[in-house]
């Protein structure tokens, strides 16, 4: 089993990237839990969602403490969160941010750090405004590219069943994201970067 | 069709397949997805009902009790605070033999302020007549909401379906939601033997003299007898059609068991975890889910847990100054087995208003009733996992 943490702030659709992952995951054959942090949310504050997914049942119904990677919607949580709390040793972080991997030097030190600009592609297709752009489809576009354990055309696939509103768009961008991907080495610290998962 | 949604739309998915006619709801946290979804279903036309919007969970219950009174097929959904606001017209829907469906997200009551799950909420509505259904994932609830409908038409008894706050209402996995004309062969359209109707006028609810009213009791209680086996058949039909069935009272890897886990709601999947993770170190450990809690289910508990040693029962609720419902009840039914097959019975309060309830936090209760002596009776519930 993969446990996974995505972290965005209210508005940027954490909440439905844990859905549409599932959902794609799902299409795949595989058994897939998704929920939001359990809690009050407002617009712009910080936001949780989460997934599990197995090649077997899921059984556990408890909230997700040690997640084996995260994808971060927004880089400012970086400094006002402590994002990686509870990331096993040798996880993976996914970050929309401009500048590449070595723009996050503290994480890359200990997790392998894929960056993906995000913002840019989804203001490229239009979706969301400007200056609050909605960024979920575009990320798990790359996040197919950065984890291997979905892929682009299910991310796809889910995204056409899912999202109502600018489906093409959306669509586009995800794969458009899944080609602008950077990624850093894993640490050596971190061993196999395919963890074996513990808890089934 | 195979989909990945929320708890909380599998019980609206249920609703509109059983082609509920009346629904009327007020919204709280963190129930309000469900009639979001069949508002939406009744307004594009999916489904044929009658949405009443009204201004309280009092006026919803009593909205359904008209609706009902009338023949049609009634449904509302609640949480917490809403459902104990219903509180005097549940007995009213009860003592009314009123077939009415209410799905309730269990959700701590207040103060403090807690949006997070317990099942103080209906437990304490365990006395207003209302058969209670405790679901443990979103497939459960979407197949418990539609066998609801056929379970309380055939008795004439209402059912409240039950899913833990977040833990179901608003997580996401994939639900095998049944064709609309599969459904509609299970369960037909409603067809009430006594209804109100302004051609025939009647009443009811008129003055009922202690010359009678105890005989209306008495009836209500044997329609709750006859529940265990009306469900039996319902979930057996259901079986057959579907492949799936859920059972009053479920035994998980009990033969041989030692130790045995009671639960209830979304805590019986993670113990599942802990049970296959125990029996791969060979320990002799089992569990016991409890989905029906009203009417308690007896007989099937006896027979699950005659002559287990030890049993630990998690109660995701309290009654102050008595302790864990579930624990207390199941105690009772256990009272008249032979004390040589009768458990040792301990009780644990946990994950009150939400706290998570972890395969560790399990795993702690069930280390602790291992290691007591299954001859001397439990003293008191232990509380796990309180800070000082």
């Amino acid at each position: 089993m993969r446990e996974l943490r995505i972290h965005g702030r209210g508005g940027q659709g954490a909440v439905i990237a844990s859905k549409l992952l599932a959902t794609a995951l799902f299409l795949e054959g595989k058994s897939v839990q998704s929920f939001p942090a359990f809690g009050v949310e407002r617009r712009g504050a910080p936001v949780t969602a989460f997934l599990r997914t197995s090649d077997g049942p899921i059984l556990l119904r408890c909230e997700i403490t040690k997640p084996d990677g995260l994808i971060v919607l927004d880089p400012t949580l970086i400094a006002a969160v402590d994002v990686a709390a509870g990331l096993k040793d040798g996880g993976s972080i996914l970050v929309n941010a401009e500048g590449g991997p070595e723009t996050f030097p503290k994480l890359a030190e200990r997790f392998r750090v894929g960056t993906v600009d995000a913002s840019a592609v989804a203001r490229e297709y239009g979706l969301g405004s400007k200056n609050q752009p909605i960024v979920n489809t575009a990320i798990l576009g790359a996040f197919a590219a950065f984890s291997g354990i979905v892929s682009i055309d299910s991310v796809c696939r889910a995204i056409e069943s899912e999202v109502p509103f600018k489906t093409a768009d959306n669509v586009t961008a995800a794969r458009a994201a899944a080609g602008l991907l950077r990624t850093s080495e894993a640490p050596a610290l971190a061993g196999a970067a395919a963890r074996e998962v513990t808890r089934g | 069709m195979k989909k990945v949604i929320v708890g909380n739309h599998a019980v609206s998915w249920g609703v509109s397949l059983a082609r509920a006619e009346v629904i009327a709801a007020y919204p709280i946290t963190p129930q309000t997805q469900i009639v979001e979804e069949l508002a939406e279903m009744c307004d594009d036309g999916r489904l044929a009902a009658k949405f009443i919007k009204v201004e309280s969970e009092h006026s919803a219950m009593a909205a359904c009790i008209g609706a009902s009174a009338t023949g049609v097929r009634a449904f509302t959904a609640t949480s917490s605070q809403g459902l104990l606001l219903m509180h005097e017209l549940l007995h009213w829907a009860g003592l009314g033999r009123l077939p009415i469906v209410m799905a309730d997200i269990n959700r701590a009551v207040a103060p403090g302020w807690n949006i997070w799950t317990d099942q103080n909420d209906t437990l304490a509505q365990r006395d207003t007549g209302w058969v209670q259904l405790y679901c443990e994932n979103n497939q459960e609830v979407l197949d418990t909401t539609i066998q609801a409908f056929a379970l309380a038409e055939k008795l004439s008894l209402p059912v409240m379906i039950v899913l833990d706050a977040f833990f179901l209402s608003h997580t996401s996995e994939p639900v095998d939601i049944p064709s609309p004309a599969e459904v509609d062969a299970f369960l037909p359209r409603r067809d009430a033997a006594l209804k109100l109707d302004t051609r025939d006028p009647h009443a009811f609810g008129a003055l009922t003299t202690p010359a009678v009213y105890m005989e209306m009791r008495k009836r209500q209680q044997e329609a709750f007898d006859q529940v265990p086996e009306t469900l039996r058949l319902i979930d057996a039909d259901w079986d057959r059609r579907f492949g799936r069935s859920w059972g009053a009272v479920e035994s998980y890897r009990t033969s041989d068991a030692d130790t045995v886990l009671v639960t209830s709601g979304t805590i019986t999947s993670t113990a599942r975890y802990v049970i296959n993770e125990r029996r791969e170190r060979g320990e002799k450990v089992g569990l016991v889910k409890i989905k029906m809690f009203r009417p308690f289910p007896t007989e099937p508990l006896r027979r699950a847990l005659a002559g287990i040693p030890k049993v630990a029962v998690l109660d995701r609720n309290i009654s102050p100054g008595h302790g864990g419902i579930f624990a207390e009840e199941l105690r009772s039914a256990l009272y008249d087995l032979p004390s040589a097959r009768r458990p040792r019975v301990d009780g644990y309060v946990l994950g009150l208003g939400g706290r998570d309830v972890t395969p560790e936090v399990i795993g702690e209760c069930l280390d602790a009733t291992r290691g007591n002596d299954s001859s001397a009776n439990a003293r008191e519930d232990l509380w796990v996992g309180v800070k000082p």
